[in-house]
């Protein structure tokens, strides 16, 4: 396999997207940093981004820009000898100025799926729908003369049901990047029986190249990353449902919004990473895997209802959260959507009293931005759960029930063979979700 | 001297940058003629007025690339009406600046053009990240040498330095005394409300200053506590004749005497000829040395440009404290300390107290003149009455202009 002349001509579809556009901008500067060296000087690099929106496209350039920019100012040393022997290259804002030219040369946008005709790679990053991932890759395949291979970023689709239904005959694997691609550093990786070796040795290789940890998982709907977040999205539902005895649904919502971010010392609560992420998208997703698992529970009520008033969260186009089943101004969650009402309900209406009845948080407590960077963590960890084990507020009991189901979750994905190690739940909730501890832990043991 | 030389009314505006409370890089920011005024001002209020002002000079290292602000003697109108139509220039010696706008009121004030001068610095330099600023401060070395320097040009250059003097000296007891001038700096602005890190909490001073250099993502042979940080401020100071002072009320115990001063400038086109000396700064302090007709055992206090820690060390032995390799033990004995024999830098220096390029010299002087006269509040050390004289050492580029200058107590 030459590493070089398989990303010579590369094709991101659904480029435009949120992982599709990340996916494209550490490709292209991959790219870009292969053309760049003398030796390819008379090569030509070429990745097409193709995507259905032309506005979108677009508004990728000034995506592309503003990263590109981010990356070369903190490489700008290396990037300084890569242009030594350009004269006219002088400062620090020259150089990097040059480099963004260069990326961006290498990219060339389209909503014609014929651009993916010459491209001996192509990354699939369109919506979680199989039959339209099947249908474009046959395309493709009809048309491309170049043994293409295809690495999809599917969050939830079995690979071998792709390769079998579009015919790839084993050039295909599951490379499934978490959000934002350019910051998270977990890449899932699923191979099948049926993968060419090839490609997983060059799945290995782009993976060094961009900094990323491959986690492997095994092909089943969801795989890892899906299989716990999707069940934990459930059990916080179900959680809030069951405390509507005492109190109003959004009072609820908030209330395991809080227990699940707060409490949990995660980055953010579970409703909020369920906007973050799209409703439409966790709908997408457990369309996905309910009936390829055969689990009838993998479906919520609520998020179908939501979706079908068209409340779906998600992000505009500047990277701000939108609205879903909470409601935010300047990144802060400030009201929870009332599907009776058909309206959200300020938080501040209700804050203080659900905060009294979940009770005040252990005095242990560290928020996850002081613990996540902390190398001591497992010892603050230990002490918080320690003494919220031993509290009797209902925040504690939320808490204790949620972290327990986490851990049941972790539990069933090694049992169902999603993957052959408890490990490896950890690391993908570690690193694609920067939780700051993984979900099979003993925190509440004994 | 022809004539007799004071200064006084020094003030200092904050050294915003990171570390300061008030700073955030995503906040708009007070403008370069917010602190041209506010320091002007400052000193205008204990001269009573512009009136009695003969001459305005500004000391500024590159705002034209900074803030794309060039022109800026005409400023100083702004400060007080009563300066229009009075002479007022820019002055230029990369971050020497400062010292040069002291220079020139000195001499103004000595050919007996002014009686009182208004001496200002000023600096804006958190207008572009640091990576940008890197290429507008190399601006102090020769261009000819930028493309083959490092991405940060001049840590780049006092890296050298630092790896020079490993070599031939040592390089663990470099490293020490390093951390050491780091922990003084600190230590010395805690105790100046004015200084960006007056509000650096940090509790193992040494250790932090110990950190291990690392080359990928700075320099070889510094890591980024040796560096001054990127600063925003301005210092201003009024330079007068005996006549001056009292044409603006002034007693003189409330004034510095300055006994002595030099200004010596290298070739920007050529590279130091051994790394691990200060040669033109060592001239200078001789020069002015001389001139005020003492020795440096006489001087209570120093304010040296470190604008990295190493070259607070090469400074130490420029001024003949140290013999050459021996300025490190020097600083490790505790003799820079405020409470060593020669304090140095008693508000932190450029890297506790700031270094708004331009305005450092400029804030150099203030300082002397607080600590001579009584006035620098929590950072106050005593002045041994057998020794009533300050020195500033100011440095523009990599030893290239240099302005030393002596300043004796009145009382």
């Amino acid at each position: 396999m030459n590493y070089e002349a398989k990303l010579q001509n590369v094709t991101v579809l659904g480029a435009a997207g949120k992982m599709g556009s990340g996916i494209l901008l550490l490709t292209a500067v991959e790219m870009a940093d292969l053309q760049l060296k003398p030796e390819n000087n008379s090569k030509n690099f070429a990745l097409n981004a193709i995507d259905v929106s032309p506005a979108a496209l677009t508004g990728l350039y000034g995506f592309l820009k503003t990263q590109v920019r981010k990356i070369a100012e903190k490489k700008v040393g290396l990037l300084r000898s890569v242009y030594k022997d350009n004269k006219n290259l002088i400062e620090n804002g020259e150089i990097i100025d040059q480099y963004i030219d260069d990326v961006l040369k290498i990219v060339h946008t389209s909503t014609s799926i014929e651009s993916a005709y010459d491209s001996g790679l192509i990354f699939e990053a369109i919506i979680e729908n199989s039959d339209l991932k099947v249908k474009l890759i046959k395309q493709i395949l009809a048309n491309n003369n170049n043994d293409p291979w295809f690495f999809t970023n599917t969050s939830s689709v079995p690979i071998n049901e792709l390769d079998t239904d579009a015919n790839i005959n084993g050039k295909i694997l599951g490379f499934h990047f978490y959000n934002p691609p350019a910051v998270q550093k977990l890449v899932e990786l699923i191979v099948t029986k049926n993968t060419n070796k090839e490609l997983i040795d060059f799945a290995h290789e782009y993976a060094k190249k961009l900094r990323k940890i491959i986690v492997p998982s095994n092909d089943k709907a969801g795989f890892i990353g899906n299989g716990h977040f999707m069940r934990d999205i459930l059990f916080g539902i179900k959680q809030a449902e069951s405390l509507m005895n005492e109190m109003s649904f959004t009072e609820a919502i908030y209330a395991v919004n809080k227990v699940s971010q707060d409490f949990m010392i995660r980055p953010m609560g579970i409703f909020q990473l369920m906007d973050y992420v799209g409703l439409d998208v966790c709908q997408k997703i457990m369309f996905v895997m309910k009936p390829r698992l055969n689990e009838p529970d993998l479906q919520s009520k609520l998020i179908d209802k939501l979706n079908d008033l068209n409340v779906k969260g998600g992000q505009n186009s500047d990277g701000s959260q939108k609205a879903g089943i909470l409601s935010y101004e300047k990144g802060k969650v400030v009201a929870v959507y009332d599907p009776e009402k058909k309206d959200y309900v300020k938080i501040d209406d209700f804050k203080d009293k659900v905060d009294k009845m979940l009770g005040s948080l252990p005095t242990t407590h560290q928020p996850w931005k002081s613990v996540i960077g902390n190398k001591g963590k497992d010892k603050v960890l230990t002490e918080y759960f320690n003494e919220l084990k031993g509290m009797d507020t209902l925040g504690a009991k939320l808490t204790r029930d949620y972290v327990t189901n986490s851990k049941n979750i972790g539990l069933k994905l090694v049992s169902d063979k999603v993957t052959d190690k408890e490990d490896h739940v950890n690391t993908v909730m570690l690193t694609g979700f920067f939780h700051a501890y993984g979900p099979i832990n003993n925190y509440f043991n004994k | 001297m022809k004539r007799k030389i004071y200064m006084t009314a020094g003030y200092n505006t904050i050294s915003l940058g990171t570390g300061r409370k008030e700073f955030h890089p995503k906040k708009p920011r007070p403008g370069i003629e917010h602190y041209i005024k506010e320091a002007g001002q400052g000193t205008l209020k204990m001269i009573n007025g512009a009136k009695n002002v003969d001459e305005g000079v500004v000391g500024n290292f590159i705002a034209s690339r900074f803030v794309k602000q060039a022109h800026l003697g005409a400023f100083m109108p702004m400060i007080d009406d009563g300066l229009r139509y009075k002479p007022s220039l820019r002055v230029e010696g990369a971050c020497a600046s400062g010292g040069l706008s002291l220079i020139s009121g000195i001499k103004s004030v000595l050919s007996e053009s002014a009686d009182v001068v208004l001496s200002l610095g000023v600096e804006v330099q958190n207008s572009v990240k640091a990576i940008y600023g890197a290429d507008i401060l190399a601006g102090a070395g020769w261009f000819q040498d930028r493309k083959d320097g490092h991405a940060y040009f001049f840590p780049g250059q006092f890296s050298n330095r630092a790896g020079a003097y490993y070599e031939k000296y040592g390089r663990d007891k470099a490293r020490k005394a390093f951390a050491i001038w780091y922990k003084n700096a600190i230590e010395n602005a805690r105790l100046c409300p004015t200084a960006q890190e007056y509000d650096n909490k940090t509790v193992d001073l040494e250790k932090v200053g110990l950190t291990e250099p690392n080359p990928r993502s700075f320099t070889d042979h510094l890591n980024v506590f040796d560096c001054s940080k990127v600063s925003d401020g301005a210092s201003a100071i009024a330079i007068l004749s005996e006549e001056g002072l009292k044409k603006v009320g002034v007693p003189k115990s409330e004034a510095v005497e300055v006994v002595g001063f030099s200004l010596k400038v290298d070739n920007l086109t050529e590279q130091p000829e051994d790394s691990t000396k200060l040669s033109t700064a060592q001239l200078a302090a001789q020069e002015a040395l001389k001139n005020a007709g003492i020795t440096i055992n006489d001087v209570a206090t120093i304010e040296v440009h470190d604008c990295f820690t190493v070259a607070g060390i090469l400074m130490v032995e420029a001024l003949g404290l140290a013999k050459p390799g021996e300025g490190a033990d020097f600083v490790i004995e505790g003799n820079t300390s405020r409470k060593g024999k020669f304090p140095m830098n008693t508000t932190g220096g450029l890297i506790g107290w700031g270094h708004p390029t331009g305005g450092t010299g400029v804030h150099q002087a203030v300082t002397i003149w607080e600590q001579l006269t009584g006035k620098a509040g929590e950072a106050q050390i005593e002045i041994p009455s057998d020794r009533p004289y300050g020195m500033t050492v100011n440095m523009g580029g990599d030893d290239k202009t240099i302005v030393a200058i002596i300043y004796k107590k009145t009382s």
